[in-house]
């Protein structure tokens, strides 16, 4: 969806404040947040891309104005209640009022904790050979779905070259829609900073991407 | 709420409503018997105490030490990564970029915050927010300059904007003055800053 989230190549946000000897958390709320998404998850309540897309879909003036985990508070409970696992009177009544539903793999065990410290694995068997090699020339599409994708908007119609290649993966733009895996091939794709920004453009810089082959043409 | 949070000296009043709806929200999932505020205690405890910048801190100086380490390191991150059995355990597609006289890497997620956890911790605040995401794919030397950080004008910027699940670490030059450091000595130069790209390693014999 073309959101606020996306937020590549936009002006007007002000400096970087880098803070000194920061905190892992800022509040301890931040903390609870972070696990109950964590916990959640391995679960089976959701996958990663459905839970960015929660995110993604916050009002843009509320994404704008909400701290970091803010977002992840609002993005959780709304999912929650629309995948069935909470209903809207739980959340009223700040209690269990309605009967809990299955979760996929069960609850999150204590001793189970350290299994999820490791990132999840989203390489997947190739049903199909990969269409691009490496330094072939590529275009990002110009496309621009309602749901979730991850092609930001400020590579797309620009063509780049392709760099590496990481085999196929759980494609999300599938996935956050609980459509199923649909692994595609993932590529690095370069482009040139001008190409992206223009003739006034750093003429040093290069900007890659992770791009699934859906969002690629030949160039 | 469980007796195991650790600054609970504020008066209810004081707590903000969102702080308030985090705790009804935990106290739900916790009824309907779909979390264990002990395996959430646990997730916070790593997050706190275990996983940092000192993972990717030992990664480096080890690549900064050991050739053969620095060539599979580059080759296939998660999979040299993972031989070292005291660094953190690393999933996959962990891809470690480095940076040469010629080039200079930065690693940003526009669209969200995707980061190396299990190398450098969970994202500073600004890695997460609005100016970051947004400029550094365009103005990355005007972010740099945010940080205090110079590249001269004839090195190349790359910036890995993290889309997909693959993680990106930058691994940076081993400053100058450091020949015959230990690993652990070099490992304390290395700061997570300079392992996203916005920032060097310390210099030998500066404040820590």
């Amino acid at each position: 969806m073309n959101g606020v989230h996306d937020m590549g190549g936009m002006d007007g946000f002000g400096k970087v404040e880098p803070e000194p000897n920061e905190p892992v958390f800022h509040e301890e709320w931040e903390s609870r947040v972070l696990a109950m998404v964590r916990a959640m998850g391995a679960a089976g309540a959701f996958n990663i891309d459905t839970s960015r897309f929660y995110r993604e879909t916050i009002p843009p003036h509320v994404y704008l104005s909400s701290s970091y985990y803010t977002k992840w508070f609002l993005g959780l409970e709304e999912m929650l209640v629309e995948k069935g696992y909470l209903t809207r009177e739980d959340v009223a009544a700040g209690h269990a009022v309605q009967p809990a539903k299955a979760l996929k793999h069960g609850r999150l065990e204590r001793d189970d904790v350290e299994r999820i410290m490791v990132r999840g694995k989203f390489a997947r068997p190739a049903p199909v050979p990969a269409k691009f090699r490496i330094g072939d020339r590529v275009r990002a599409k110009n496309i621009h779905p309602a749901t979730h994708t991850r092609l930001p908007r400020y590579v797309r119609g620009h063509a780049g070259v392709v760099e590496l290649n990481h085999g196929c993966h759980v494609f999300p733009d599938s996935a956050a829609m609980e459509l199923g895996e649909n692994p595609q091939w993932l590529y690095t794709v370069v482009f040139e900073g001008r190409d992206l920004w223009g003739a006034d453009g750093d003429p040093t810089l290069k900007v890659s991407i992770d791009a699934f082959e859906p969002y690629l043409d030949p160039a | 709420m469980s007796d195991h949070h650790h600054h609970h000296d504020h008066d209810h009043s004081e707590l903000s409503e969102t702080e308030l709806r985090v705790r009804a929200l935990e106290t739900i999932l916790t009824e309907k018997g779909y979390v264990e505020p002990a395996a959430l205690d646990a997730i916070i405890e790593a997050y706190e105490t275990r996983i940092g910048p000192h993972n990717g801190a030992r990664v480096v100086a080890k690549a900064w030490s050991d050739p053969a380490f620095k060539k599979a390191l580059l080759e296939d991150g998660s999979k040299a990564i993972g031989t070292l059995g005291h660094v953190s355990r690393v999933g996959d597609h962990l891809v470690v970029v480095e940076n040469t006289p010629q080039r200079h890497n930065m690693v940003v997620c526009t669209l969200c915050s995707c980061y190396p956890w299990e190398m450098l911790g969970l994202p500073p605040v600004w890695y997460k927010a609005a100016p970051y995401r947004s400029r550094a794919v365009k103005d990355p030397r005007g972010v740099l300059a945010d940080f205090g950080v110079q590249v001269a004008r004839e090195i190349e910027i790359r910036v890995w904007d993290s889309t997909a699940e693959t993680r990106f670490l930058v691994l940076p030059m081993r400053p100058d003055g450091t020949d015959g450091w230990s690993e652990e000595q070099l490992a304390g130069l290395v700061t997570r800053d300079s392992m996203i790209g916005t920032g060097f390693p310390k210099a030998p014999g500066a404040p820590s």
